[in-house]
């Protein structure tokens, strides 16, 4: 048995796996299929000040090996998360992870401080990518500039641990990575989704209810993977990779590449227990080339 | 009710029709989990190139001395068409039960109208098998394109009351469900719906006139089935709300269709 232990800017995660914003909803959804506490951190669904009606219906089109969503952050408010949500997820043993959204820099700041007070919430994961909102979510994440505005806003107003997700749907994204780096981020999750489109050729109309959407599952990989490579190599701080990630070589892949971590997304839609097995993948891949911890893999990918 | 990763064996897969398929499957290690009528399963698709998710089908039967499930599914894309060319013996992995069943009717004087339109009937199967244990004669009020197009017809005609209506006067009477001669002569208290969303509507708008309760069964598409995904949502008096979650079975009160 190795040692799955990892760690993300101090905070202290029982394995490398995670689950990604908006695929897993608060863990709760899943307890029937997966023992919460196996896994290395929870991010619950994505957080904005004021409640969100989310987009129109329909909202998703299956694609080849994936699926594109336009949900458009549909959540009750960091109000009703703190009120009627906190008090059933927080006695959960493992990093209960909120990923906060916002059309303003001052909308973060403002959600970021409420989550601050939460004894049991160690950190956010600032979402400066969403493709599926007018404004804010990735109008911020697809310039330095803008993404730097948002994290220093909420770098002041929140004292744990803050980890950024970064939008692929940019020319750079180590440019971006870099400038919130600079402004303060502990750590940078990556990649989001990919902005994308379905049509619907005998209806001869767009598939989803505003006409785009994000790309997600297993056809995304690839260039999940360079990315986070590329980001790993260029900063100083923690990466975690995520990006149609569905088994443990493609969690492996991730390690190698250089994040110390990795989220599942939409692979919990196929298979609900796949997390742990995720784990228990890694831990037999350990074992079989004679590693003795997750960390000594982190980034050995010339 | 708590939901289970299953691999299930198939038993019988039966052609009804060229488009539609009856799956029937046992766990062959122990008994199969409680399920209401009304609630799904998402079944996984093996071999089709083009396609990703899981395919929502709603529990069509359970027979407890077989301890099968039995699924009835529609051939509409290359998923189900996987799903059709599957032969017994074959594993068919399943999540199950899944959301919210048709309320069930607690006294023995009630009087149930089932409407269902074409692969719609599926649920209202074991739910009519359902209210049979408990004493209640379901009524069956079925409607299809075409003769053909009806499904099971000798299962729900022993369970009890069937009424039958095509589009083409094949079978029954001739038109929709909704100009069925039964509707003028007796009263329900209650009438549970599922079928194409237009005869739904068409149903629903009959119940509201009628000051019946009614209940029907939306088949957003989905892609996690467990409410995570927030993708099948519907409108409703309360926002926004899954599908697969808060449904697929809804009071029409509760949604902001126009009836």
């Amino acid at each position: 048995m190795a040692d799955l232990r990892t760690n993300i800017a101090g905070l202290q995660l029982c394995n490398p796996v995670m689950t990604a914003s908006g695929t897993f909803g608060y863990g709760l959804e899943f307890q029937d299929f997966v023992n919460l506490e196996q896994i290395g951190g929870i991010i619950v669904k994505g957080t904005t000040l004021q409640p969100r009606q989310g987009n129109p219906y329909p909202r998703m089109a299956e694609t080849a090996q994936g699926m594109l969503n336009c949900v458009g952050l549909q959540n009750k408010g960091v109000d009703y998360f703190c009120e009627h949500i906190y008090p059933q997820i927080k006695d959960i043993r493992t990093n209960m992870i909120v990923n906060v959204s916002g059309n303003s820099p001052e909308d973060y700041a403002e959600c970021a401080a409420r989550i601050n007070e939460l004894e049991h919430i160690p950190a956010i994961e600032l979402n400066i990518s969403c493709p599926n909102v007018k404004h804010g979510g990735m109008a911020f994440g697809t310039t330095t500039d803008g993404a730097a505005s948002v994290v220093k806003a909420v770098r002041e107003a929140y004292k744990k641990t803050l980890i950024v997700k970064l939008s692929p749907n940019v020319t750079s994204i180590t440019d971006i990575a870099l400038a919130v780096q600079d402004a303060g981020a502990d750590a940078v999750s990556l990649i989001n989704t990919l902005m994308g489109m379905a049509i619907d050729a005998e209806k001869r109309k767009r598939v989803l209810s505003i006409g785009t959407g994000g790309l997600s599952g297993p056809c995304v990989k690839p260039v999940a993977l360079r990315m986070v490579y590329q980001v790993a190599h260029a900063v100083r701080i923690p990466v975690i990779g995520l990006g149609g990630i569905s088994c443990a070589t493609d969690a492996v892949e991730f390690l190698l590449a250089g994040a110390s971590a990795v989220e599942i997304g939409t692979a919990n839609f196929l298979d609900p227990a796949i997390t742990v097995k995720v784990a228990e993948g890694i831990n037999a891949y350990l074992d079989r080339h004679g590693f003795q911890s997750v960390k000594d893999i982190i980034g050995i990918c010339e | 009710m708590k939901k289970y990763i299953l691999d299930l064996k198939l038993t019988a897969v039966e052609r009804l029709h060229e488009r539609y398929v009856l799956l029937k499957a046992t766990d062959c290690q122990k008994p199969l989990p409680e399920m209401q009528p009304g609630q799904f399963a998402q079944l996984q698709i093996e071999g089709s190139k083009q396609t990703f998710l899981r395919r929502p089908i709603s529990i069509h039967y359970v027979d407890r001395k077989q301890n099968e499930v039995w699924f009835l599914v529609q051939t509409v894309g290359d998923g189900t068409r996987q799903l059709a060319r599957m032969q017994a013996g074959d594993t068919l992995n399943v999540i199950l039960p899944l959301g919210n069943g048709f309320t069930m009717p607690s006294d023995a004087s009630a009087r149930v109208l089932q409407v269902g339109g074409g692969v719609g009937v599926a649920p209202l199967l074991y739910m009519g098998a359902v209210m049979r244990e408990k004493g209640i004669e379901p009524t069956f009020l079925l409607g299809a394109r075409s003769a053909g197009d009806l499904l099971q017809l000798d299962k729900f005609r022993a369970l009890g009351r069937v009424f039958v209506t095509t589009e083409d006067g094949s079978m029954g009477e001739k038109g929709f469900v909704t100009q069925h001669s039964l509707l003028q002569q007796e009263k329900f208290t209650q009438i549970s719906v599922c079928g194409p969303k237009p005869m739904m509507v068409a149903v629903a708008r009959y119940a509201k006139s009628a000051d019946t309760p009614c209940e029907v069964s939306l088949e957003n598409m989905m892609a996690c089935g467990l409410g995570a995904c927030l993708c099948c949502v519907e409108d409703t008096e309360t926002g926004n709300v899954c599908v697969c979650k808060e449904g697929p079975v809804f009071d029409i009160k509760k949604l902001k269709w126009q009836i």
